[in-house]
């Protein structure tokens, strides 16, 4: 620092004599302890002694000089300032102590010129003290002035330089980015922001932000940006579009940031936005392939599934309307001419259900494998949907060319349509799914209508068919007997068992509601055996009781049951455990059964005859029997179907079609010597004229229903 | 002291009193303006006895140095060191060993620009502007780099500086940083406005709002408080003392008042 003490006046001391010398130390600490405190000085109260020891040794030299000069007055008050006795008292004290005690402590007569001289040095003290504080102050200020000068060049050096830094920050980002006021006047745009839409600065400050909407932007991010030019929020982010300059598009993931002033009143808006262009439309890509079948380039069932949803969410969509369509014979096609061909042909397919279906609200989807689907948003009723089916069956009926092949498909469809509220997207496409089963069941080549009653009823037999396994071990079934009357003279010479379901919800349920299910599901052959078992134990107790009267029992056979290999020792050991002899039991089954069927069953046929047990053909007449072949089968009575009747019924007129028809099957039957039944005998007419043709028994509601044993039990006693 | 990162340059605003240069005029300096001045006085209209209070600070700044150079000390960090009036660091401890280095930190850019023009030529004292609180960037700092060796003792300076900092500033953090940071052997040198329990005087409430309000902050601390800050330190004879009691120059220098004198000092080294 510049501030040094000086203690050069040391030198010379010795020219005093003693007593002046100790007078000066003494003066010097009275100084000292005048002045100590008045001022900051960075030195000991001794140093401080020290110092000012040397000064008054100035003053006195001065006293006694000669010629006299007033310049050591000045040096000792320039001295005291350079010592940093800059306080305001320094002066002062010194002037007054000097005056007062100098003189006296020095042991000097205070005669008038010493007085003089005192005085004058006393003023040119003051005067130097004065011009030194004078300058140092102003030296000071110039400093600390040049200090601030400089803090300011400093300051603003790094500003410039942070300033610099951010622009180039800003111009060279690889990111735009573009700064706008809060009404959205656009300000200024990086470099890469230029690139990114084509549009120089100059140009884009001609721009509001909203001149810069996509028609395309959803009106969520528009609200966003309102939200935040409002100060509601700070910043957002969104994918957002651009329309370049060249009008193409380019996609962008822009984050609008709020920028407030001092106030928190928002100020600058700044965007910075990022070009994913390509990953947009990669994204774009992976998500067509993830909801698009690669095959047909349709709709895949994700989409499909999304879209119908999406329906439901619709409040302006009432009603909606579904086609699930299936090509019939596909498989077939598949199988003989190639996966490849199989798959053109369902190329060709979609694109000809997109051709025909097109439109708003509408949408084809491939559900998979030669599934299809066609969604109809919005529909006013049933007619839409068919109008679509229609159209869509009317445009598969040109046949289709595939290497060479010329394909004839059709298609089957099944169409639901209803309102909306109270359905679900699972129920529609259950639904459909069903009627499609119906288009199938129907015939093919067709659509079908939904129908709540028969989808009511399919789901009734399902429920049977479900439950039949247990209900058979429940002991549900249980079996009657309808009497099989000589028409000669009235006697009950046998009766046909007739299986019934009690059902625990549906109540007592005749064969034809759950034959035909036990017959698919295969549970007929249990059933049938179980069947066969309680007949034959029940003529047991028939021929124990009855003796020679006893019936025989009529049992049913279903298609399948006459399959089973396991059918012969079925019976057998069913006779031989019921005790049941053969020629008891009469086996029914119907002409296809038995014409149809290749040798095995026939051979099995043959051993229950050969065993004794009676064959019947069961509604004669109305299959395709082959004549020729039936005198060479086991078989051992005819039953002529009930639908031959009807001609017979009335009293007083026949029908003389009728008539002949039965008239020339009894005779057939006899020719072959075979009996004959006459089943569905309603009326006492009919009874009356089948006995008169010729026919052996009846059957029918005018003998008898059918009935629990023990009321054939008093039928054959009466 | 604003939320302004430590590059970035503050205000230069010669409306806003300093702490650096109210202390400054309150030692007689002009290197001031009339801003610092107008509050300088008004504290010293309320409390006179303030400009005692800033002489002793400033004596006690020259005894430690002095005692600090008698233990072998030769290199110093000078925390808030302000505007160099009179006595500054460097004068004292070059007077004694011209190889003495000494780093001043100021957050003040005037303080710091003067102390630069004044220093210019002197390689071994550099000038530091940062706010202290920030230590890693005190002690990462290449003015710091460049002058103090971290194996060798250093004398950590805190005079007038602490109570500038209430509690709600974690001093206690950061005189644990710098203490951290120093090499065992090495002092910290620390004066502090304080009183104990009972002494305050009501009279005093009316300086303290007037500088609290403008200029900054002041936290005054208990002896025992002040010994806290140590906290790491072993302290030298006579401990945390009212500022003129500590190892004073003469008994002449003591008056009657050293006894309640308003700021304690002390000095304690790092074993």
């Amino acid at each position: 620092m510049t501030e040094q003490v000086d203690h050069r006046v040391a030198a010379g001391r010795s020219n005093f004599d003693p007593t002046l010398l100790a007078g000066a130390e003494s003066f010097a600490r009275t100084w000292a302890t005048a002045v100590i405190g008045s001022s900051y000085v960075p030195m000991t109260r001794a140093e401080v002694a020290e110092h000012l020891r040397a000064l008054t040794e100035v003053l006195v030299r001065a006293l006694h000089a000669n010629p006299f000069r007033t310049a050591p007055g000045y040096e000792i008050g320039a001295r005291l300032v350079e010592a940093h006795f800059t306080g305001t008292d320094t002066l002062g004290r010194t002037v007054q102590l000097l005056g007062d005690d100098l003189l006296a402590a020095l042991g000097i007569p205070a005669d008038e010129l010493m007085r003089s001289r005192l005085a004058a040095l006393q003023g040119a003290l003051s005067a130097g003290y004065a011009r030194a504080l004078r300058e140092r102050t102003l030296a000071e200020q110039e400093a600390i002035r040049a200090a601030v000068l400089d803090a300011r060049d400093q300051a603003e050096a790094a500003l410039r330089a942070s300033e610099a830094r951010f622009r180039a920050m800003f111009t060279e980002a690889a990111i735009g980015i573009g700064i706008a006021d809060i009404e959205g006047r656009i300000l200024d745009v990086n470099q890469a922001l230029q690139d990114m839409l084509g549009f120089s600065v100059e140009e884009m400050r001609q721009y509001n932000i909203r001149d810069l909407m996509h028609p395309e932007d959803g009106g969520a991010a528009w609200r966003l940006y309102d939200q935040l030019t409002a100060g509601e929020c700070d910043h957002y982010r969104a994918e957002k579009r651009f329309r370049r300059a060249d009008g193409e598009q380019v996609w962008t993931h822009l984050t609008l940031s709020l920028v407030r002033d001092d106030h928190g009143e928002p100020q600058y808006q700044v965007a910075m936005i990022e070009d994913v262009t390509d990953r947009h439309l990669l994204q774009n890509r992976l998500r067509y392939q993830a909801l698009h079948d690669p095959l047909t380039g349709l709709p895949n069932r994700a989409l499909f599934l999304e879209r119908l949803g999406r329906v439901f969410n619709n409040k302006q969509r009432r009603r909606a309307g579904l086609c699930y369509l299936d090509l019939d014979g596909f498989k077939v096609i598949n199988d003989s001419l190639g996966h490849d061909t199989g798959d053109q042909l369902l190329v060709e397919v979609g694109r000809r259900l997109d051709h025909s279906v097109s439109g708003e609200g509408k949408l084809v989807a491939r559900m998979g494998g030669d599934e299809f689907v066609i969604l109809v948003e919005g529909s006013s009723g049933t007619r839409d949907i068919v109008e679509v089916a229609d159209r869509v069956l009317r445009e598969l009926e040109s046949p289709i060319r595939i290497g060479g092949h010329e394909l004839t498909v059709s298609a089957s469809i099944g169409i639901v349509e209803r309102e909306l509220s109270g359905t679900t997207a699972a129920d529609l496409m259950r639904d459909a799914d069903i009627t499609l089963y119906w288009a199938k069941a129907d015939g093919k080549s067709r659509w079908a209508l939904y129908n709540p009653e028969r989808n009511a009823k399919e789901v009734a037999r399902f429920t049977l068919s479900a439950t039949m396994p247990a209900a058979l071990e429940r002991d549900e079934f249980y079996v009657d007997y309808q009497p099989l009357v000589r028409l000669e003279d009235a006697t009950v010479v046998g009766v046909e068992a007739l299986v019934r379901w009690q059902h625990p919800e549906f109540g007592r349920l005749a064969p034809d509601r759950f034959i035909e299910l036990a017959e698919e599901t295969g549970l007929i052959v249990p059933l049938g055996r179980w069947v066969l078992r309680r007949a034959c134990e029940q003529g047991r107790r028939w021929l124990d009781e009855f003796g020679d009267a006893a019936p025989f029992v009529s049992v049913n056979l279903a298609v399948r049951q006459s399959r089973d290999p396991e059918l012969v020792r079925d019976v057998k050991r069913i006779l031989d455990e019921s005790g049941l002899p053969p020629h008891h039991l009469q086996l029914e089954l119907t002409e296809s059964a038995i014409m149809g069927t290749a040798d095995e069953p026939l051979e099995a046929l043959r051993a229950l005859s050969e065993m004794g047990v009676r064959i019947a053909i069961d509604d004669f007449g109305t299959g395709y029997s082959n004549l020729a072949y039936l005198k060479h089968l086991p078989v051992h009575e005819l039953k002529i179907a009930g639908s031959f009747m009807e001609g017979l019924r009335a009293a007083d007129e026949e029908d003389p079609v009728d008539a002949q028809i039965v008239s020339t099957l009894v005779q057939l039957a006899h020719a072959l010597r075979l009996g004959v039944t006459a089943e569905g005998v309603e009326t006492p007419a009919q009874a009356k004229r089948l006995h008169r043709i010729g026919c052996d028994t009846g059957q029918g509601w005018f003998f008898a229903k059918p009935m629990k044993p023990h009321e054939i039990d008093e039928l054959l006693r009466s | 002291m604003d939320e302004r990162p430590n590059w970035a340059p503050g205000d230069i605003d010669l409306e806003r009193p300093s702490i650096a240069r109210v202390y400054d005029y309150w030692l007689g300096g002009a290197h001031n303006f009339a801003a610092d001045r107008a509050v300088a006085n008004k504290v010293l209209a309320d409390a006179p006895i303030v400009r005692d209070v800033v002489l002793n600070h400033r004596a006690f700044l020259r005894r430690a140095v002095r005692y600090l150079l008698g233990q072998g000390v030769r290199q110093f960090l000078d925390l808030g060191s302000g505007i160099p009036t009179v006595g500054n660091v460097h004068e004292i401890a070059q007077s004694v060993d011209p190889a003495a280095r000494v780093v001043y930190v100021d957050v003040d850019a005037v303080a710091v620009a003067h102390s630069r023009a004044i220093l210019a030529g002197n390689p071994l004292v550099n000038v530091l502007q940062t706010d202290v609180r920030d230590v890693p960037s005190v002690l990462k700092s290449p003015e710091v780099a460049e002058l103090l060796d971290f194996d060798r003792p250093v004398g950590v300076l805190m005079v007038a500086l602490l109570h500038f900092m209430p509690d709600d500033q974690d001093p206690h953090g950061m005189v644990a940083a710098y203490r951290d940071a120093v090499p065992p052997g090495s002092y910290l040198a620390m004066s502090h406005a304080g009183y104990e329990e009972g002494e305050w005087d009501p009279a005093w409430d009316e300086a303290r709002g007037e500088y609290d309000r403008g200029v900054t902050r002041l936290a005054y601390r208990t002896r025992h408080e002040v010994e806290a800050l140590f906290d790491g330190f072993e302290l030298v004879e006579p401990g945390v003392a009212r500022l003129p009691l500590w190892r004073p120059d003469s008994p002449d220098d003591l008056d009657d008042n050293a006894a309640h004198f308003l700021g304690f000092g002390g000095v304690g080294r790092k074993s």
